[in-house]
Order: structure tokens, then sequence, then C-alpha cells
């Protein structure tokens, strides 16, 4: 039997249609975006340049720049220094829930998946995030799966009034919400918001989001937007790189996040640089043509984009390669990571979205980035 | 007569002023001592004073903290973070920012003016950092700014006196303090801002990204030094046609 499908360009109904050009914007540039077109000379160009057009910050993806690499690093590493310094800013992520609505094929949370679902109470959250808070991390990441179901807007709303009584920053990283729902978690405590695209490639989107609201492209594509809309201080921009064309998807990431910031000038802006990981029952799922050296082409194209952006580097990565990437590009780093439902102070509920490459500790994190001549830091806000 | 740079009834010997948001702690300490500086800014919304990495262990207890309300986005904030600040015993200092600019980090000069009419009030010695501009400097004198905070060039740039001819009118027109921060990359440019008759200079990106720290405090030092030096001689003329004549062209009407 066939399975009638969605149109992923049309809305539901409890979805929040805003007026705004910057999807049309950005699809139009990646269309036009054909990186096989760069050369070295382009490479050179942009690498002379103080602030790079989008067609500069095309050809630092482009294969033209991959003999750059060693400059761009330069470079980037002397960005990062003038604009962040020697901070580097910790925090952790503590995942709430992992039931999910969604059937995306790359994904261990989808709903299709037989995992351990699970969610913790309010009692066990309250745990878990003292436990966290005893580290001395200051700032953290709510998680979700995608089910409205399952981890309604009220229960994401009651961990995050939670969260800011023991962490000065609170980020959540859960399924899109309409601009009045994002005032709701804001009002409660949220800073900011995580929304990764996957892919830009509609196409592609459509292929790898077989089920769920979060088959809906174009909502997905305006979090960010109606998340400032609804107050929060800052978004944050990815796309899954392996998933399509890496070099396409990362330069529509960095347009999109380009427009947002000239459009809420206020708007604190990050980057985060997700590969593919394997994930339970699925230990083939990897970024296929993005390798390191790819992916630090991507966060050296992004810093020298955006230079006043803050990038994250994710535990996805192994621990050798995160060392090297902080002060030169990346500004913010997890640690004590777990990626299944709590497990910080008791057994965790559900299982994890993916595998984490770098287990260390916070104490282990922090002593890192001192050896590296660098200062961690745990509170970069202050909540008034 | 000692040459003492006076803020809200304080006296400092030393006009270099160090923003520490950019070092690493150990750094900060380093560059104290080489440097000389008598004020530190302190961000509060970086201060982890309960937790490991307490920024207050390396700033020598001599040295005067002037914390920021760096993270604001409008007066009320600021106001609340200077709040803030005093109940922790930070001292009675503050440099009001207010920046809702992520990308630039221009300040607010409308809500800096409006923080620093609620803080002066309060008894704070207010210290905005502000866009440089007559009527705003003016106006924040006004409001009881104990010095005004104008910026040379964009947080972090190094790129030195872009807004050299305003801080110029600045200087001949404000009555308080005029501290340049922001933007000084170099010391010499640190030491033509004081030649300009500026009262203070404020660096830190300038000396957390030069490869060695310690030692280019001390450059910026000597610079700042110097420049006050050289403003308090007078500066000689300088020419702007062809060379003077060392004998009057007019001479001849007295033979």
């Amino acid at each position: 039997m066939s399975i009638k499908r969605t149109d992923p360009m049309v809305y539901h109904k409890e979805m929040e249609m805003i007026p705004s050009d910057l999807l049309d914007k950005v699809l139009k540039h990646v269309d036009n975006y054909d990186y096989f077109n760069d050369t070295k000379r382009d490479v050179e160009q942009a690498l002379s340049k103080e602030q790079l057009s989008f067609k500069d910050f095309g050809a630092l993806l482009s294969p033209a720049a991959t003999p750059y690499l060693e400059e761009m690093a330069k470079k980037a590493g002397s960005e990062t220094k003038k604009h962040f310094g020697n901070n580097i800013c910790l925090f952790t992520p503590l995942y709430i829930a992992n039931y999910c609505e969604n059937n995306c094929v790359y994904c261990g949370f989808n709903c299709k998946n037989k995992i351990r679902r699970g969610k913790l109470s309010m009692a066990e959250m309250d745990q878990e995030l003292k436990t966290i808070a005893k580290t001395g991390l200051k700032e953290i990441l709510i998680l979700t799966g995608e089910s409205r179901h399952h981890s309604g807007v009220e229960y994401i709303g009651a961990g995050v009034k939670l969260a800011s009584k023991y962490f000065s920053t609170v980020g959540i990283e859960i399924y899109p919400l309409n601009s009045d729902e994002y005032a709701y978690l804001r009002k409660c405590g949220a800073d900011f918001v995580s929304v990764y695209q996957e892919t830009y490639n509609c196409i592609k989107y459509e292929q790898v989001h077989l089920s769920g609201p979060k088959r809906v492209f174009p909502y997905r594509f305006y979090a960010q937007e109606r998340a400032l809309m609804g107050g929060m201080r800052g978004v944050s921009f990815g796309a899954l790189l392996g998933l399509d064309d890496f070099r396409k998807d990362a330069f529509a990431t960095g347009l999109h996040a380009y427009l947002i910031q000239q459009k809420y000038p206020h708007a604190e802006i990050g980057f985060s640089t997700p590969r593919i990981r394997p994930f339970i029952n699925n230990a083939d799922n990897n970024p296929n043509d993005v390798h390191e050296r790819q992916l630090l082409q991507v966060m050296l194209a992004y810093r020298l984009f955006m230079p006043y952006a803050g990038i994250t580097i994710s535990t996805r990565e192994r621990a050798g390669f995160r060392d090297h990437v902080i002060g030169m590009v990346a500004t913010k780093i997890s640690a004590g990571v777990r990626v299944g439902v709590g497990g910080h102070e008791q057994e965790d509920k559900g299982d994890e979205q993916f595998e984490i490459s770098d287990p260390r500790s916070v104490p282990a994190v922090h002593q890192m980035i001192l050896a590296r001549g660098l200062q961690p830091v745990y509170s970069d806000y202050i909540r008034v | 007569m000692k040459d003492q740079l006076v803020i809200g009834g304080h006296p400092f010997n030393s006009r270099f002023i160090l923003g520490s948001g950019k070092f690493s702690l150990e750094m900060v300490k380093a560059v104290v001592e080489n440097g000389g500086a008598e004020i530190v800014t302190l961000a509060l919304r970086r201060a982890n004073l309960k937790g490991e990495e307490n920024i207050l262990e390396y700033i020598p207890p001599q040295v005067t903290l002037l914390p920021n309300t760096s993270g604001a986005r409008t007066a009320q904030e600021a106001v609340t973070i200077a709040r803030l600040a005093r109940e922790i015993n930070c001292g009675d200092f503050i440099k009001v920012e207010v920046i809702k600019d992520s990308k630039y980090l221009f300040p607010d000069n409308y809500e800096t003016i409006k923080a620093t009419e609620i803080l002066a009030k309060e008894g704070f010695i207010v210290m905005p950092y502000m866009y440089p501009d007559l009527n705003v400097a003016r106006a924040l004198v006004n409001a009881g700014a104990a010095a005004v905070m104008p910026l040379a060039a964009p947080i972090g740039s190094n790129k030195g006196l872009c807004t050299k001819e305003v801080i110029q009118i600045l200087v001949a027109e404000i009555m308080v303090p005029i501290i340049v921060d922001a933007g000084i990359g170099r010391p010499s440019q640190a030491c033509e801002a004081m030649e300009m008759g500026v009262d203070a200079v404020m660096c830190n990106t300038a000396v957390a990204t030069a490869e060695n720290i310690p030692l280019m405090a001390k450059a910026f030092c000597l610079a700042i030094e110097a420049g006050r030096k050289a403003y308090l001689a007078g500066l000689g003329r300088v020419l702007t046609g062809a060379a003077e004549a060392s004998s009057p062209l007019t001479g001849f009407l007295e033979e």
C-alpha cells in the first residue's frame, strides 16, 4: 500500500506563517551557487578582504579553497581572537525527552526506530539540573525529541523555569514553535533557540523527512525568525553535514544566518556544524564525503564570513579535533555530555540520539582549555 | 604638583585603563603588573564569583574595579546590572555599556544617556561608553557622567583613531575626563590620543592579541605616559607651507 505523502511546502493549520521573504532570498542564491566555477583567484581575493561578500563566502566553501586551508585557519584564528579573545564558553546539553513524531531517516529519535522512549518528571529534571550545576556549569541546553504530544510547550516551559533557577543561560533545542510560544518560553527563562534545517535542498528535505510536522520545510526555516519575534536573545543555525551536498548546505546556512543578522541586528548568532553520526539500529549512518578536512573548511568559512558569530563544536567530533578547533574557530564547547534522556544523576530514561565521540567530563575539558592557553568561561550572561 | 587623573573625585596616577574581557585570568594579572594599570574593567556577566576561576582573585587589591554593564540592551538592564555590581561589593564605579547591535557592537547612545542619569542620581561614578558625538557627550555630562568614553574604532578592531576629529572636539568642549575606549590597536595610537589631550586610554584587544602580552602592556604604559607628557609640554607647531625663513620677510620695513 502506498502512503500519501504531504506537500512539504504546505503549512499545517496550527503553524504560524510570518511575512518574510528570507526563504526566497536564500534559495535563489543557493540555486545560483555553482562551486565548481570558483577558482584559486576567487579564493585568494576572498582571503584578502576584510568583509566577505556572498560570492567570497561561496569561494571559501568551494573545492578550490582546499589548498588554502592553512591560510584560512591563520586568518580565522586571528579573527576569532579579535572578537572573542581567549574565551571559550562551556555548556552541557540535557535531554529531557526523546519522544518524536517525525520519521527522519538519519536520526536515532525517528518515530519508527525501536528505541527506549522516556521523559523526565519535574522531580527527575530538578535532580539532573542540580547534579549538572554542581560541576560549575552555568549554561545549559534543554533538548527534546520533536513531539508536541509527549513534550508539550507547557512541559518544556516548566523545565526551562527550573533550569533558570540553577543556570544563568538556558538554550532550547526543540521542535519549531509559533512566535507566541517562543515568547512564552522566553518568559519562562529561555535565552537562545537552536533549530537546524538539516538540509536546504527542498527535494532532499522531502526525501529524508518521510512524515511528521518536521516535513514542512518553510515552517522550520522561519523558526529562528519567529524565535526572535518572540523576544529570544539569540538563535543558532546548522545544516546536518553529510545529508546532502555539504557545500551547498553550508552556503545556505551562512546566508540564512547573515540575512537574519541584517534584519535583527541585536540577535546573537551561533553556528553548529553537526555531521551525521551512527545511531541505534543504524551503525552505517555516516557523513560520506564530509571528512574532518571538509568539516574544518566549513567552520573556517563561517568564521571568515561572520567573524562575530559564535561557533559550537559538538561532541559528535573526536577529542583531538575539538581541542584544535577551539580558539582557532570554535568559541563554545560542550562537556560532560549525555545524549540519552537524563543520565547525569540517575540511569537514563531513554536511548541516545546518536553516538558521541568525546565523553570527557567538565573538569577534563576545563583543563584542556587552560592547557591550550585559553580561558574557560562558565558565565557569559547576566539574568536581569 | 602631581599630574593625576581624577574621576569622580578619585585620583589615579596611571592613565592606562585595562579592559579584561579578552584575556585569560592569569594574563590579566601579568598585564596589570607590567602595564601599571590602576583601573581594570570587570564584565559582571562573566564574573563567576562563586565558582572556579573567580576573576577577582586575579586582580591585585590596589586596583580599582570598573564593573561594566556589558550584555545590557536597554537602560533598565544596565541599571539593574550596575545595582548588582554594587551589591557584590564591586564599588561605586560603573562603566555603562548598552549595546543592541551584535555585529559591530556600537553603543546605543540614547539608552546610555538614560542609564547614566538614573545611576548618577543613585550615587554611582558613571563612565559611559559612547559613540562619539558632541551633543551626546554634553547630554551625558548633564546626566551626571563622571567621564565619557568615546570609541576610537569598533571594539576589537585595532584600527586606531578612526573617530579622531570628533574626539578632538570632545577634548576641547567637554569638561569631564575623556577616555578613549575601543579600537586603539598600537601604542603609537594611544600616544597620539594622549597627545591630543584625552585624559586616559582604555585597551584590551590590542594587548590581548599581541605576541608578547606583558611586553605589549609595558609598551602601552610607556606610550600613554609619553603622550601625556607631550600634551603637557605643548606640541611644537607644524608648518603647513614652505619652510619658515629665520629672518623675517618684513624686516626691511625697519631699515
